[in-house]
Parts: structure tokens; C-alpha cells; sequence
């Protein structure tokens, strides 16, 4: 049976990820992810979970490790953010590249400087372009849910990539939930032993990580991409099935109040909670406002997206990162969405606005503001981004 | 007695007459004619066999071994980049330690090797190899010292002998060449508590095969820092390298031994020294230095030589006939 319990989200993931039956954890500790790893390196001392628990001296060494231990054959868990996410970066590439299904959790954290340790999307943004899978959670439950789907998604045979289950620092891994841990013999059931396509083997060796000359350098990335394309519809396939299994029902992209809304907030992780909220008391008010949420950043769900904020004539998105480039270019979750708008020849006006920087609070009314600062612009009016509740 | 001492009680060397015919570095690979570098991955590659997994840094030996869709590997191998190979090691360690555990796969007695070039070893790769060494795993580092960044185009490393001309230490009308003391990396590994270090050079192939094999029966880290010429680097004859090696152990510019769980073991006396300008000689990017240099560098060698006897505890009787 599974439980409900109450339990901080950090110690719930870890739990989640122990029951999946890891073999190998190799991490590093950063602030806010500390209590992920140190409960993984508990339930392997206390002997609930059967794992190596490989305490490397850096988040370079814990990536380096991962891939060492996935290319054994061998299920593989990391987790980092913020500074940590930087400094492994340069591996990152490398895992997808070899095709490893590691399942990383990142408890979202701004980058340095100033050195900041409190939640904004910077790491999540880094990692956009490394050929990862990225699901994003809003609840602690969906934390849970995630890391449990990472290993589920990242080892299906079809997909075979690396998936980065990002969930907001101290505000979803700090924080006391109730929440469902499902039961080992339904995780079991869910999630079968990982049988890797090819693995480190003395038996029936293999050269991993060979040298890519001019000649076929384009042919490895053409097929990687492939496969980050081609793993939309089975994470959606796989979403299904958990939701029967579970009972817990997830989407690529997912709606709040969206069907017949004239105004729609794009957003990713936490704050969805306070803007549903807002949207609530904006509702009450009479006014047509709803919420689409981005619950997989790569591969981006464009066509799910768009229908789901086709029928707006206002976006609000929400940038949790400052990507630098200049006044004329948007933040990275508006630059995806334009894209996809300008694909469909489809123009509705579009807000894009910076907020919760390094912890900075995002509140009702700052969502009231930009809803208000969309509907009342005239076409062209609006900056490619701006800030919100800032000083100047 | 140690752990390593312990496992070593029944050894068994190679000798000309027992030499694996194994080659898991299989010919065919890409590397400069002459270079010493590949014979020492040769030798050292089959005393361990193809019971192992290989993990290499990027450098000459990764480059030269497998360009795609070619591979002169026989053991499954892995490469992921410059300044990790210690850290993935400990990666594919751990997993065949938990597979093993959990009945996954039944493979308990597979050798973990991790090599890298000076350059990987020394400066860049250094922190991931200390961690590695740090931690325990068992598993074997070879650093295949050059003496130089030369996959990229022979730039200086820590690992350049001072004196050394490179691209990044060019002699010039201001400047004799590296202007700085080699970095001494088996000392570093002795200073973690590995229980096997040793030095080794495949102009001496029998002391660096049995070196290697001792590496692979001890349970723990073992380091091994293999002297490795590079004509290519070096500017000497493609016919020289393992004459410059052999020279660079008779003028005690690197000498041979092992550090058994901490005890030091020389390897070969060197009884009659060669002065270092014979080593010297062959190689052209000791070309510029001066008799001032030369002497200043005869000088820091003997008296390093003379630090390193103090902690030898025995030396090696047997002599290898070759
Ligand atoms: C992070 C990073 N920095 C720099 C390089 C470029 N690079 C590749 S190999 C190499 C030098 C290798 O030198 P060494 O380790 O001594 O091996 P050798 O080629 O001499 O055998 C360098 C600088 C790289 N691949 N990755
Ligand atoms: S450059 Fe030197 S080390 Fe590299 S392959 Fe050529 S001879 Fe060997
Ligand atoms: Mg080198």
C-alpha cells in the first residue's frame, strides 16, 4: 500500500529514488539539494537501500562517476543545482551524447554573483541546451512523481537519455508536504530493471566515447536529436500510464482556468500556486484569466502549448532567469514560445516579464500587475521583456 | 605487513620466457612513428589483460586508439573527457561493486583501469584523481608522462622537466625553456595512502609489466607514473625513444621503484651514474642549455636521488635480464 504522509520533499524524492532500487549515487553537496543526497546516503547506511553511495570531492567528479557507473550498466542518480549544475556542466553534454539515462534532481538555485542561494530557474536554463530531458515539478508530490518517471522515461529503449527532474530550491525542497509515496511493489511493477542496450563488458566489449571526425560528426548529433524528438509522445505515453497505474494524472503541458481565458500565464514550477490564486481572484472579478503550465522544458511541447494558449489574445510569461543578450531579445521560456507563435502565424500580444530572482518573492498582486500591464498595452507596446518588483 | 603487501606475499612475475601473447591495444593505432607513449599502453595493457575496463583522459592515447568507426581497443573502453578519467573510473567501480552485490551481473573479478597523460594527470585531472585515490576504490591510474600537453601540440605541463623547450615554454633570447621543477606525481600518490605506487618506463618492459600486474592484485588505488617518450615532442629520432628512456633511468633523471603499502623499493640501482647530458643529447628541445643550466639540473637530480635512497627500504636484488 501506498502511504500518505507528511514529509519535507527533499527527504521525499530521496525516498522515492531509494525505492526505485538505485545502484549507484554520486553527488556533491549544495544548498538547497543537501538533504536529497544526505538521505540517500542514510537509507544506504542504514542498509534500506543497496546502493554505492560514491561521496565525490566535486559535482564534476559526481557526473563523471554517473557516467562511468550508467555506462556499466548500472542505475544511476545525481543530484546538484545552481553552482554545482555549472561546474558539471561540460559532463552534461557527454551523458545525453553517450545516450546514459541518469536521473538527475535539481533543486532549483540562481547562479552566481552575487552568490545567492535561494531559488530562481538559472540552472534550469543553463542545462537547456544539453540534450537532457527536462520535467519540472510544481508539487512536492510531483517531485516524487518525477523522479520515479525520470528513471522510467530516461531508460525506455526508445528513449535512452538523461532526464534532469528540476524542482524549486527551499520552496519545494524545504518544504513539509503531505504527499504520497508509492509503494515499492507498484514502483516494481512501473519500473522493471534497467537492461541497458550496451554496457561496459568485459564478456563483449565495446569502445564508448570514441573520437567523431568531420565525416560523421553531423550523423551522431543528427541522431541524438532524434531521440530528444522523438521521446515527446512516449513521455506523454508513459504519463498516461503512470496516471492509470497511480492514479495521478500528468500532461506535457498542463491548464488551469485556460479553456476560455483572454489572458494566459505561461509559467514553470512552484509559483504556479500563487498565480492560481491570483487567477482565482482575478476570476471572481469577472475577468477571463487562466494558467498554462510547462511541466517538460526539453523537448518543448510546442504544439501542445500552442493549443492550449491558442484561444488567448494576452501571454503573460514568466521568466525565473535573467539570460543575458541584450534589451531586444525576450527571456528563454518567451524566446520558445514566440517561436512557436511566429511558426503558427499566430499574434496574440505578448508580456514576457523577469521575476523571482535568487528568492525574491512573487506575489498575488505582481501577478494581478502583469495581467493588468498585458490587457491594458496596445500592440507593439510592450518591451521584449521587463522586470517586475524591482527597485530602481 | 599491509594490504598490499599481503597480496603480493605469492607473486609471480613475467619473465622473457612467460610474456602474455594478449594484446588488448591492438597495432594499427594512430600514434607517431616511434612513440613511446603507445609501447608503454602496449606493455601495460597486457599485463592486465581484457578482464578490465578502460577508462581514458583525452589526449594522444585516446585519440590515436579510436577513431570512429575504428577501435584498437580489445577491452571495453571509455572515454568521457580530459580531466575526469579518475572520477569515471570510480563511477564503473561502483556500479560493478553494487551489480555484483545485487546479482545484477557476475563479473566480481574485472580490473578498473584509468589512464591519462601528464597533462591529465597533473594539472587538470588532479582533483578527480585525488578524490579517487582519496576514496579507495579499487582501481589502477597509469599517468603516461610525455612530459608535455602533446596531443594539443606540445605545450608545457607541471610535468615538463625544467629546461624544456615546448610551444608554451619556449627557449628564447629571455628564457632557457621551462623555467620550473617537474612536478613529482608519484610522491603525490604516496602521500594519499595508496597502497601500491610505482614508477616504470617501457625501456625496462619486464619491470613495468610486473609492475602493472602487482598494481592489479593489490585491492585498493594503485598509481603508477610510466616515463614515456615522445619523439614527436622531444625532437629526438623515431629509433630513440626507449635509448632516452633507458638514459633518463641511468643519469637518475627517473628512477625505477615502488612504494608498497608506504615502504620504498628500488627498483634498479643505479651504480654507475651517466652524467645528464648524455640523457640530454639526443633531444632537441634540451638543445639551448647552457653549461650553467645543465650543471644546475645535474645538481638537483643527484641530490633528488640521493632523497629518494634515504627511503628506500630494500633494493630489488634480482637484476632483469634484458
Ligand atoms: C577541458 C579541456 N581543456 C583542454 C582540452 C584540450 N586538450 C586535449 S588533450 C590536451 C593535452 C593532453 O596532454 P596530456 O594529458 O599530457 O596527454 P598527451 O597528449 O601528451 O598524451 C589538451 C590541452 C580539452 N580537451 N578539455
Ligand atoms: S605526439 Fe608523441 S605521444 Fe603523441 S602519438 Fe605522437 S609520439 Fe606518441
Ligand atoms: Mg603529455
Amino acid at each position: 500500500m501506498s502511504k500518505q504522509i507528511g514529509i519535507e520533499v527533499s527527504l521525499a524524492v530521496a525516498e522515492a529514488v531509494g525505492l526505485c532500487d538505485v545502484d549507484v549515487v554520486a553527488a556533491y553537496p549544495i544548498t538547497p539539494q543537501t538533504h536529497i543526497v544526505e538521505h540517500l546516503s542514510e537509507l544506504v547506511a542504514d542498509g534500506h537501500l543497496d546502493a554505492e553511495f560514491v561521496p565525490v570531492e566535486s559535482e564534476h567528479s559526481a557526473m563523471s562517476a554517473c557516467i562511468g557507473s550508467s555506462a556499466a550498466g548500472a542505475r544511476t542518480f545525481t543530484s546538484t543545482c545552481s553552482q554545482g549544475y555549472a561546474l558539471m556542466s561540460e559532463l552534461c553534454y557527454i551523458a545525453s551524447a553517450l545516450r546514459l539515462p541518469i536521473v538527475m534532481a535539481v533543486a532549483n538555485r540562481a547562479l552566481s554573483a552575487p552568490i545567492n542561494i535561494w531559488n530562481d530557474h538559472a540552472d534550469l536554463m543553463y542545462a537547456r541546451d544539453t540534450g537532457w530531458i527536462q520535467l519540472i515539478s510544481e508539487s512536492g508530490q510531483e517531485a516524487v512523481d518525477m523522479s520515479i518517471l525520470g528513471f522510467r522515461i530516461g531508460e525506455d529503449k526508445r528513449v535512452l537519455l538523461p532526464v534532469q527532474v528540476n524542482l524549486d530550491g527551499f520552496t519545494l525542497s524545504h518544504f513539509i508536504e503531505p504527499l504520497t509515496i508509492p509503494d515499492a511493489a507498484d514502483i516494481k511493477k512501473f519500473l522493471p530493471p534497467y537492461k541497458p542496450a550496451l554496457r561496459l563488458d568485459p564478456d563483449n566489449p565495446a569502445t564508448l566515447g570514441p573520437v567523431g571526425m568531420p565525416d560523421i560528426y553531423t550523423e551522431a548529433r543528427k541522431a541524438q536529436d532524434e531521440a530528444l524528438k522523438a521521446s515527446k509522445p512516449i513521455i506523454a505515453e508513459i504519463f498516461k500510464e503512470f496516471g492509470k497505474q497511480f492514479g495521478r494524472h500528468y500532461n506535457l503541458v498542463e491548464s488551469y482556468k485556460a479553456e476560455d481565458a483572454e489572458t494566459i500565464i505561461v509559467i514553470m514550477g512552484s509559483i504556479a500556486q500563487t498565480a492560481m490564486t491570483a487567477v482565482d481572484h482575478l476570476r471572481s472579478q469577472g475577468k477571463k484569466v487562466g494558467i498554462v503550465r510547462l511541466r517538460v522544458f526539453r523537448p518543448f511541447p510546442g504544439a501542445e502549448l500552442f493549443n492550449a494558449i491558442k484561444g488567448a489574445k494576452n501571454l503573460v510569461i514568466l521568466d525565473r532567469v535573467k539570460s543575458f543578450g541584450g534589451g531586444e531579445i525576450s527571456g528563454p521560456v518567451a524566446l520558445e514560445i514566440k517561436s512557436v507563435l511566429y511558426d503558427k502565424q499566430h499574434h496574440p500580444k505578448v508580456g514576457n516579464f523577469l521575476v523571482g530572482l535568487g528568492g525574491r518573492d512573487v506575489t498575488v498582486q505582481n501577478f494581478e500587475e502583469m495581467v493588468e500591464r498585458v490587457a491594458s498595452a496596445k500592440i507593439g507596446d510592450l518591451p521584449a521583456y521587463e522586470f517586475i518588483n524591482v527597485r530602481e | 605487513m599491509g594490504i598490499a603487501s599481503d597480496a603480493l606475499k605469492n607473486f609471480k612475475g613475467f619473465n622473457l620466457k612467460n610474456l602474455p601473447e594478449v594484446e588488448p591495444v591492438s597495432p594499427g593505432h594512430r600514434a607517431c612513428q616511434g612513440c613511446g607513449e603507445v609501447l608503454a599502453l602496449r606493455q601495460a595493457m597486457k599485463a592486465i589483460g581484457t578482464n578490465a575496463v578502460v577508462c581514458s583522459a583525452t589526449g594522444c592515447m585516446e585519440i590515436i586508439t579510436s577513431p570512429f568507426p575504428q577501435t584498437a581497443w580489445r577491452t571495453p573502453w571509455l572515454h568521457v573527457a580530459f580531466e575526469n578519467a579518475a572520477a569515471v573510473v570510480s563511477g564503473v567501480e561502483s556500479a560493478f561493486k553494487a551489480m555484483n552485490r545485487k546479482k545484477i551481473i557476475n563479473q566480481p573479478n574485472t580490473i578498473f583501469v584509468a589512464y591519462g597523460g601528464d597533462g591529465a594527470t597533473a594539472d587538470i585531472g588532479m582533483q578527480a584523481l585525488s578524490g579517487a585515490l582519496e576514496r579507495g576504490h579499487n582501481i589502477i591510474y597509469f599517468c603516461f608522462d610525455n612530459e608535455a600537453y602533446m596531443n594539443t601540440g606540445i605545450q608545457r605541463s607541471s610535468s615538463t622537466p625544467f629546461g624544456a623547450s615546448t610551444t608554451t615554454s619556449p627557449a628564447g633570447k629571455k628564457s632557457s625553456g621551462q623555467s620550473t621543477w617537474k612536478k613529482n606525481m608519484a610522491e603525490i600518490a604516496v602521500a594519499h595512502g595508496a597502497p601500491y605506487v610505482a614508477t616504470a618506463t617501457p625501456a625496462f618492459p619486464i619491470d613495468l609489466m610486473n609492475k602493472v600486474k602487482k598494481a592489479s592484485l593489490v585491492p585498493g588505488p594503485a598509481y603508477i607514473h610510466i616515463y614515456s617518450p615522445c619523439p614527436t615532442g622531444w625532437r629526438c629520432g623515431i629509433d630513440e625513444s626507449i635509448e632516452i628512456a633507458r638514459l633518463a633511468v641511468q643519469s637518475k633523471v627517473f628512477p625505477l621503484y615502488e612504494v608498497i603499502d608506504g615502504e620504498y623499493y628500488l627498483s634498479r640501482k643505479v651504480a654507475k651514474p651517466k652524467p645528464v647530458t648524455e640523457y640530454f643529447k639526443p633531444q632537441r628541445r634540451f638543445r639551448h642549455l647552457t653549461d650553467a643550466e645543465v650543471q644546475y639540473i645535474q645538481g638537483r637530480v643527484d641530490e633528488n636521488y640521493e632523497k629518494l635512497l634515504k627511503k628506500i627500504v630494500v633494493e630489488d636484488k634480482k637484476k632483469e635480464k634484458e
